[in-house]
């Protein structure tokens, strides 16, 4: 008996004699490289074009946030840390293991409503500016730093330090490429993020399960789903955050967002609600200049 | 520590008593003015009101300052915003330069004068003006005067363009040397500037208005406004400016930084500190212990950056105070114009009754003070050289910035233990790190919250050196490559 012969009936039996399920994913949160559900037991329902049910999100509270920055804080010593190299190497690894779950990505930006040719093109985009970011790993620090010929005997260098913990609250309602464009900078830096993504993106919680099996450390970047006129506020006012990357065209909330700010002198870094262009300068802007002295002489 | 027997300004002394004669730099050659007016588009505006600025060191009025209100501000900004929109902005960047070199050779001829004079108003000893604050502010100058036709160099990929009106506010302690910090970069990038001096000290600003008229400056690029808290705030809040550029408080600039939340303008904020210097064993003593007095004692120590928390390794404690008090005994405080003098007046009646609850607060909270023997002058603001041991984590003088002469002492056993002592502070403008062992000084160097660090060395500053702070000691940059940013659109 032909063995293809063969083969072909086992599949017309499995299939004609099932009725198969669709297994649907429970989206959480990301905190401290594991998958919690909200404290607050509160969810956002989120349908796709068609009226069925996408998911129930986990709408973050204050207490899940503050969950997240204790969880950076802990991963930001390591890795600030780590080589370069090895930054590079893991934030390369993202684009990897997207790159081999892209059929995913599409289908979950395609029931967000994106046609399928844009949501290919934002995948795309979004392993782009991984692989670009990680390509800046070991090359910012020498763009961006000085040896400084000062009017004395003393050797005097000045170079970029990560800032820490730095709060991304992100744009990009459904697209994936526009969340990579804020978090690829920062991280890259040697900071850690907490980031607040819209509501509504599952992209965003499947975006953390490539990060969860990227070799990114647990607590380097955590990223909760939830209610900006909410979380954003705690993000601009909790002491124990360094920066914030908003992006925001709304001015109030970009007013109001300063303010709380101001507490902790934290670093704003201000852009439209839109995907952020490559740019080193972005890498920059979450940067603390250190500058060295010492003396000269035997 | 040694009086020195104090002069009256404008009057040497004879000498009377102590160790060293005294060795006053005359001030005949100083003209002074009984008043000053605001610097406005290139001329001299009088004020409705004006104070008197006062020489910490004797009490006396030097002269009369022009307080700028609403109004001369309106007239400033305007100022400098019709030099924006037309002359300066149609002169290329390298006859702004020539400007700028000017200044700096104007500034370096007339040094001993202004040198005088900012130790006459700020109180500060005249070696110190004299070798460091105007020498640095002629540096800066000059510094600057090159970037201006090079600017396209400094960022790659970018065609940086200047931002506009800066509005700058600047201290007491470093009043010269800060214009010059704030108005040559600001300068060199191509914007125009309305400067406000502090109001203890303004008399520096005031005699570099007049320089830039010998410079021929063109009529708005510079606007210099005296005046108090209100002025500044006044000016900060201007909706005419691009840019505040403050030094100062970290009161004061959280509420500069509330002030432009929501705005586009641009903001640089160079605010308080509580410096680590660090002595381990391994250190070079002698040498580590004229460190820690340059660090805290420089500027009576009126400096944001000052070392004013020492730790030092358990295992040397004793030994390294004991050479502190010695080294302390032979410190001489007094007549800011004399050049023997170490520690000069303190800026202002008011900066001492700060320094003075401090203290208390310090004594009150247990930490046990030590001073040295000796009497202070009876006129004017004076305060001894002051260390604290037994200090906690906790107590107010290791938390506050005192800006005065009093140094908080504690001990560290690993150097895990120092770094986490360090940085538990919301400060993190500089350090201080003593070790003949290079891979600690780095580790130290690298973990250290804060914007300058000095190893085996302290108080070091350069144009070319970037200056400024982490955490709520500041944001952003002066001084060198990476502080031409503040002034331009990238």
């Amino acid at each position: 008996m032909d063995v293809r012969e063969d083969f072909t009936d086992c599949l017309l039996i499995s299939t004609s004699n099932s009725f198969v399920m669709t297994i649907k994913k429970t989206y959480k949160l990301f905190i401290g490289g594991k998958f919690p559900r909200t404290e607050s037991g509160r969810v956002i329902e989120v349908r796709g074009k068609d009226g069925a049910l996408l998911a129930n999100m986990s709408q973050a509270s204050r207490k899940d946030f503050r969950e997240a920055v204790v969880a950076a804080r802990k991963a930001s010593a390591g890795w600030a840390k780590a080589t370069a190299y090895l930054r590079g190497q893991i934030i390369y690894r993202i684009a990897e293991i997207l790159d081999g779950r892209g059929e995913q990505f599409v289908s979950e930006l395609v029931s967000h409503g994106l046609r399928e040719d844009k949501a290919r093109e934002d995948l795309a985009r979004a392993i782009d500016l991984l692989v670009y970011y990680a390509g800046w790993s070991d090359k910012y620090q020498a763009v961006f730093s000085s040896v400084n010929p000062v009017a004395s005997s003393h050797f005097n260098f000045s170079a970029p330090q990560p800032n820490g913990v730095v709060g991304i609250i992100a744009p990009g309602r459904g697209s994936l490429s526009a969340l990579v464009s804020t978090l690829a900078p920062v991280i890259v830096g040697g900071n850690c993020a907490v980031v607040l993504s819209l509501q509504d993106a599952t992209t965003a919680i499947s975006f953390a399960e490539v990060l969860a099996t990227s070799d990114v450390p647990a607590g380097v970047v955590n990223i909760l789903t939830g209610k900006r006129d909410e979380l954003g506020p705690e993000f601009a006012r909790h002491m124990d955050v360094n920066a914030l990357m908003l992006c925001s065209s709304d001015s109030d909330e970009k007013r109001a967002l300063e303010l709380e700010a101001a507490e902790n002198l934290k670093r704003v870094s201000v852009h439209p609600n839109r995907s952020l262009k490559e740019d080193p300068y972005l890498i920059t802007d979450f940067q603390e200049v250190k500058t060295t002295w010492h003396p000269i002489g035997v | 520590m040694i009086i020195l027997p104090k002069t009256e300004i404008m009057n040497p002394h004879d000498f009377t008593s102590g160790d060293y004669a005294p060795a006053t730099e005359s001030s005949d050659h100083i003209s002074l003015k009984k008043s000053y007016d605001l610097f406005i588009g290139g001329k001299w505006v009088k004020a409705a009101s004006s104070f008197d600025t006062i020489n910490p060191a004797t009490g006396k009025v030097i002269a009369e300052v022009s307080s700028a209100g609403k109004k001369e501000v309106n007239q400033a900004v305007k100022a400098a915003r019709n030099a924006y929109d037309g002359e300066w902005s149609s002169i290329s960047g390298a006859e702004r330069g020539k400007y700028l070199f000017r200044i700096a050779r104007l500034l370096q001829e007339r040094a001993r004068e202004f040198a005088v004079i900012e130790s006459m108003d700020g109180g500060k000893p005249i070696r110190e003006s004299r070798d460091i604050d105007v020498p640095l502010a002629a540096a800066h100058f000059f510094y600057h005067a090159g970037w201006a036709d090079k600017l396209d160099y400094a960022f790659p990929g970018k065609k940086p363009k200047p931002l506009g009106v800066v509005g700058q506010v600047i201290p007491w302690n470093f009043p010269l040397l800060m214009a010059a910090w704030k108005i040559a970069p600001a300068l060199a990038c191509g914007n125009t500037v309305v400067l406000k001096p502090a109001e203890t000290t303004p008399l520096t600003a005031l005699k570099l208005a007049e320089l830039l008229e010998d410079a021929e400056l063109p009529a708005g690029v510079v606007n210099i406004i005296s005046g108090d808290g209100e002025t500044g705030q006044a000016l900060v809040e201007h909706s005419g400016i691009d840019k505040v550029a403050f030094t100062g408080s970290t009161a004061v600039g959280k509420s500069i930084r509330r002030a432009v939340a929501g705005t586009d303008k641009r903001y640089t904020l160079e605010l308080g500190g509580k410096a680590a210097n660090i002595i381990f064993e391994d250190a070079p003593i002698n040498e580590a212990v004229e460190g820690i007095i340059n660090g805290i004692f420089f500027n009576q120590g009126h400096v944001c950056c000052a070392g004013s928390r020492l730790f030092v390794q358990e295992s040397i404690a004793d030994k390294v105070i004991r050479k502190l008090k010695k080294r302390i005994g032979t410190l001489k405080v007094g007549d800011p114009l004399d050049k023997n003098t170490d520690i000069g007046a303190i800026n202002s009646a008011e900066q001492l009754a700060r320094i003075k609850a401090l203290v208390n607060a310090g004594e009150k909270e247990g930490a046990c003070i030590w001073q040295p023997e000796g009497r202070l002058p009876r006129k004017g603001n004076w305060f001894k050289p002051t260390l604290f041991t037994d200090c906690a984590q906790s107590h107010r003088i290791v938390q506050e910035e005192i800006f005065g002469p009093v140094l908080a002492i504690q001990t560290f056993r690993t150097p895990q233990e120092a770094i986490e002592k360090a940085n538990n502070t919301p400060y993190g403008l500089s350090g201080g790190v003593w070790t003949d062992k290079g891979s600690k000084i780095f580790k130290m160097t690298t973990s250290l919250n804060a914007g300058v660090v000095w190893a085996n060395t302290y108080n070091k500053f350069d144009p070319t050196s970037p200056f400024g702070g982490y955490k709520e000691s500041g944001i952003g940059r002066e001084g060198g490559l990476h502080g031409l940013s503040a002034y331009l659109n990238i």
